[in-house]
């Protein structure tokens, strides 16, 4: 047999795709259980309603209806959805709206069918009355006195207050130079994954377990919340999520559906479906972003920023997901970016409005913070006449200074900013490229080059600071199986959905163990299975899961050497594991097959006294901080100043996310997030009209982009490890969204710059462009 | 998304749909490649009780020349149009209006007469078959006759096609030799629809004038349509410069713009106007002699 390579660092293809492109993968709607009946949603057409009535008489009497039910019905039934991150007012929130309806697409009313057909003609047949009330959409207008309120018990549309004033942050900012004020926008989005949710649950009765599938980021959590609200123990609820078709963030969560699926389930004592809509999963998946923050800065002439204050507007929507309030928390800490900013103060209101609830989308508050502080270092440039790249130079944390407490309280893990921002210069021509701006300045063309320089914190441990009542912490669990032929079966409780860990993973355990990748099976996503673990978000799995695999990985290896030092009679910590054998490292042809090393552990031909019979382990790695991975991107376009277009003519990324265990997969997440976040910069927004009507509530109107919208990216890597897992891996799966929209963003405004517009909020949509040159060229006039 | 209940009916020849149709009358819809009639079922915003389908129909799927016409029949997919030597050559606009309609996979199934019935404002072909002067040939129980692209398009979703009839084929004259015609188009982001889409046929005379010019408008309003305001002020000058950004200045004249969150009236209109003096310049480089 030919020997085997290292498999970790190698750009191998992702293992799941042939099954995925050939259509093969089981996703919920692949589900399919004898005598399964379908679930149909009435939603609410208005964004803030007294529902008056609710007649679901036709519609329980429509051939083929099992059962119809509003949200009176299940009052007492059902306990509200769980919000487990802290805030002052969190609302009761019941599964189907009781009383009051508080966005477009609130749940009204369940109606269960032998077929979906003849669930969805049901839902016309239900007779609701609703009395409209005033909606409040904007934020910052929800606030204001005599604004009409969202749940009346609060007395107020606040959700909760966050302030942070340091002492000496008076002093930082009065040793500024200059100062700037300025507003930014940070428009809400819908996370737009391309198989919406979907949920099947099947309660046996006879074992009374309830088994249910759902499209979710996080099987075990998602089980924890509905044994609380299904009244199971969780040893009798198993969740699991099959294929997963995107979720970047929106499927971090529990929602009605989930537990009223559950609860009918075993009502009924029928297996149900429910496969979201894609008009629904617009109006009632949870949205991202929605921040607007007012922004103080203070510098020196030499661009040294001395303090930084921002008050932030944050959009909850009318209710409090599972971690709706907490997200913006992740922008206050995240503010000051790769720099030493003198002084931060804060002041964060996180406010009801009557749209759907926010929460973590793809970098989940920390593309809020990259996009403040990218604007405003360029905002200082264009103050000061500096290169935006020399003020950030000037502002770098350096490289030898970490670990590094910023601002914020953050300690950083590693870094070296200048090493990414300069490689990226150097691959995109910086100074060549300025000289052909000027040239093209003079012959009336518009190009623009936008640098932004991130830092976003990942692998989010130590478990103090997640939310205490998320159960389970910041931790992440493995578990690997040696089989007794020698194959491996390794069991993650993160939960990959297009993330690559069946690849990954592989390549780790088969470095580890000196075998082939191609007899490793990575399992996840399901809790019967798989021992309890916190799933994938926040860039986690790998610094994380990663991590707990090596764990379990050594465990394993260490009982195998111990067998083997028995059997070679030499010291086991002698031993290596090489090609699929156990080696003496000072000379690996002394070594002995893996196989008859598992044959011993499984005893059926030289059981080796006093060593436990089995070959499997698993681990639990709980982190001691938190991983920043960071790079630079830079953004090169053109605007048509007659139409407002813009034009991308390059884009280079530049990223550090610590040690790579598979490029292939690295470049991947870094392009899908560039496009997201390209995506906030010039096309997304989720639009409420000001009655609170979803206007983008179809991929008709809401404009993700499209692979002919997205640039060739010019990739490139440096590699700064992280000193908290043995992998020194740091994360890199919202990297890309969170570089992306500062860079674009600073791109076309500087594209913008002979027309002395300084900023435009987001998306930069055309006609706000050109609208922004015909005003700069009528005030010139003027 | 589920559809109401309907009856599907498969036809196999004109005839036969045409059948199907006097039975059905107002509760039956014809479906072609169904790019726009079915997302409008499965949204029930359309609930017909009878779909007739004319997919299948091969004697509507040629492209022919006929007489010294350019034919496509109806049931033509957008991908066969824009990958046709024959319209490339002859019609060239119509291609490139093709090319640009949604993706891959709607311009293997959308279909010429399909998009043309449906008359949705910001559909591509109707600014190009409005520039070529497309003739649309309709036949339904009471014979066949002819409608004139500039006569065809009466309103929002609205067509000079009677409920009863088929939309058979469009014919066009090849355009000749001197004449340039292109389509530019600015697609709106989300649907790729267009906010503002330009055709223009520009014939250049023996002494270096703008014998002919024709073009067409989609986006703007609640139909497509031509501007004649621009035709005519640019009709008999030289192709200069400054004459066609002063003809391209009326492309909305006269014209209710819609507005909505991907454009407003305004900047549609100013859309037209920049699109439309883009579209005679492209139009004017291909009237080579």
């Amino acid at each position: 047999m030919a020997a085997l390579p290292k498999f970790i660092g190698q750009p191998i293809r992702r293992r799941e795709d042939p099954r995925l492109i050939t259509g093969e993968g089981t996703y919920v709607d692949d589900v399919k259980l004898a005598g399964m009946l379908h679930a149909a949603l009435m939603r609410s057409p208005y964004a803030h309603a007294k529902i008056s009535s609710v007649d679901l008489s036709a519609a329980r009497k429509h051939p083929g209806v099992i059962c119809a039910l509003s949200g009176e019905d299940l009052a007492g039934r059902l306990p509200s959805l769980p919000c487990v991150a802290p805030a002052q007012n969190v609302p009761e929130h019941p599964a189907l709206a009781r009383g009051k309806v508080r966005y477009v697409g609130d749940a009204v009313a369940i109606v269960v069918a032998t077929d979906p057909y003849t669930a969805r003609d049901a839902i016309d047949l239900i007779t609701a009355d609703f009395d409209p009330l005033p909606a409040v959409v904007d934020a910052e207008k929800a606030l204001q006195p005599g604004a009409p309120l969202i749940h009346e018990n609060f007395g107020t549309n606040l959700a909760a207050k966050a302030e942070m004033t340091p002492p000496g942050f008076d002093k930082a900012m009065s040793e500024a130079d200059k100062t700037l004020k300025f507003r930014l926008v940070n428009q809400r989005l819908t996370p737009t994954m391309m198989e919406p949710r979907g949920v099947v649950a099947h309660w046996e009765h006879g074992y009374k377990q309830l088994t249910l599938w759902s499209s979710t980021q996080i099987p075990h959590l998602l089980r924890s919340q509905l044994a609380d609200m299904l009244k199971l123990g969780e040893n009798k609820i198993r969740v699991i999520a099959p294929e997963v078709g995107g979720g970047f963030g929106a499927k971090l969560n529990v929602y009605a559906e989930e537990a009223l699926l559950g609860y009918l389930a075993m009502e009924l004592d029928r297996p149900i479906k429910w496969i979201e809509t894609r008009r629904e999963n617009m109006a009632a998946t949870t949205h991202g972003r929605g921040h607007v923050t007012y922004v103080e800065v203070g510098f020196k002439n030499d661009g040294a920023i001395t303090a930084i204050k921002a008050k932030f507007f944050c959009d909850m929507g009318a209710y409090l997901q599972l971690l709706t309030p907490a997200i913006p928390s992740f922008t206050a800490l995240m503010v000051p970016g790769c720099y030493r900013v003198g002084a931060l103060a804060f002041e964060q209101n996180l406010i009801f409005t009557n749209k759907m609830a926010t929460d973590a989308y793809r970098g989940a508050g920390r593309p809020e913070a990259c996009y403040l502080i990218e604007r405003t270092m360029d905002m200082v440039a264009a103050e000061l006449g500096m290169d935006p790249v020399q003020v950030r130079r000037k502002n770098f944390i350096p490289k030898d200074a970490f670990p590094f407490t910023t601002a914020a309280g953050l300690q950083y893990d590693s870094g070296d900013y200048e090493g990414a921002l300069n490689k990226a210069l150097a691959m995109v021509g910086y100074d060549k490229l300025r000289t052909e701006q000027a040239a093209a300045r003079q012959q009336g063309r518009y190009l623009g080059i936008g640098v932004s320089t991130y830092v976003e914190i990942c692998g989010i441990g130590p478990s103090a600071l997640l939310p205490p009542k998320l159960k389970g912490g910041g931790w992440e669990s493995a578990t690997v199986r040696v089989e007794p032929d020698s194959k491996v079966t390794v069991l993650t409780g993160v939960s990959p959905h297009g993330q690559g860990q069946e690849t990954s993973f592989a390549q780790i355990a088969a470095d580890a163990l000196g075998i082939d990748i191609d007899d490793i099976n990575v399992l996840h996503g399901d809790t019967a299975i798989v021992q309890y673990g916190i799933g994938t978000f926040g860039s986690r799995a790998t610094a994380l899961g990663g991590t707990a695999l090596v764990m379990a990985l050594g465990k394993v290896q260490e009982k195998m050497k111990t067998i083997a030092s028995r059997l070679m009679e030499v010291p086991p910590q002698q031993l290596i594991f090489t090609n699929r054998t156990i080696a003496l490292a000072s000379d690996p042809s002394k070594s002995i097959p893996l196989q008859k090393v598992v044959e011993a552990a499984y005893g059926y031909k030289q059981p080796i006294p006093g060593v436990e019979p089995g070959l499997d382990a698993s681990a639990f790695f709980e982190p001691s901080g938190c991983t920043f991975p960071f790079g630079t991107h830079i953004a090169v376009v053109e605007v048509d100043p007659q139409t407002g277009a813009v034009k991308f003519l390059r884009y280079v990324a530049v990223d550090d996310c610590g040690k790579i265990i598979n490029p292939l997969l690295v470049d991947g997440q870094l392009q899908g997030g560039i496009a997201q976040g390209l995506g906030q910069a010039l096309y997304e927004e989720t639009v409420y009209d000001e009655n609170g009507q979803l206007v983008t509530a179809s991929l008709m109107d809401y404009a993700i982009p499209k692979a002919q919208m997205v640039p060739a990216i010019e990739m490139a890597n440096t590699v700064t490890p992280t000193n908290l897992n043995p992998l020194g891996v740091k994360g890199v799966g919202e990297a890309g969204t969170i570089g992306s929209t500062p860079c674009v963003a600073n791109a076309v405004m500087d594209a913008l710059k002979p027309f002395g517009i300084r900023h435009i909020d987001m998306p930069l949509k055309p006609e706000k462009i050109w609208r922004a040159i015909q005003e700069a060229k009528q005030a010139k006039k003027g | 998304m589920f559809p109401a209940t309907f009856e599907y009916h498969r036809a196999h020849s004109v005839k036969d749909a045409l059948a199907l149709l006097k039975r059905f009358g107002q509760d039956a819809k014809l479906l072609s490649g169904g790019h726009s009639l079915l997302p409008m079922m499965k949204l029930r915003l359309a609930q017909p009780a009878h779909l007739i389908d004319i997919g299948a129909v091969g004697e509507l799927a040629q492209i022919a020349e006929e007489g010294g016409k350019v034919v496509i029949g109806a049931g033509v997919t957008h991908q066969q149009i824009a990958d046709s030597a024959l319209v490339r050559g002859k019609l060239q606009a119509l291609a490139e209006a093709a090319a640009q309609i949604g993706d891959v996979q709607v311009r293997n199934r959308g279909t010429l007469g399909g998009s043309l019935a449906h008359a949705d404002p910001a559909a591509d072909y109707p600014a190009a078959v409005l520039a070529l002067e497309g003739e649309v040939k309709l036949e339904g129980a009471q014979g066949t006759r002819t409608v004139k692209a500039q006569d065809f398009f009466v309103d929002l979703l609205t067509t000079a096609m009677n409920p009863d009839e088929i939309l058979r084929q469009v014919s066009f004259s090849p355009i000749a030799v001197g004449t340039g015609c292109a389509y530019l188009k600015r697609p709106q982001p989300a649907s790729g629809f267009a906010l503002v889409g330009v055709a223009a046929l520009v014939s250049l005379g023996r002494d270096g004038s703008c014998e002919k010019v024709r073009v067409g408008v989609t986006g703007l309003g609640s139909k497509a349509f031509r501007a004649a305001g621009v035709e005519s002020a640019l009709a008999g000058k030289k192709p200069e410069a400054n004459a066609i950004a002063a003809a391209a200045a009326h492309a909305a004249d006269g014209i209710d713009c819609l507005s909505d969150i991907h454009a407003s009236a305004d900047f549609r209109a100013e859309l037209a106007r920049v699109y439309t003096r883009r579209a005679i310049e492209k139009a004017l480089e291909r009237c080579a002699r």
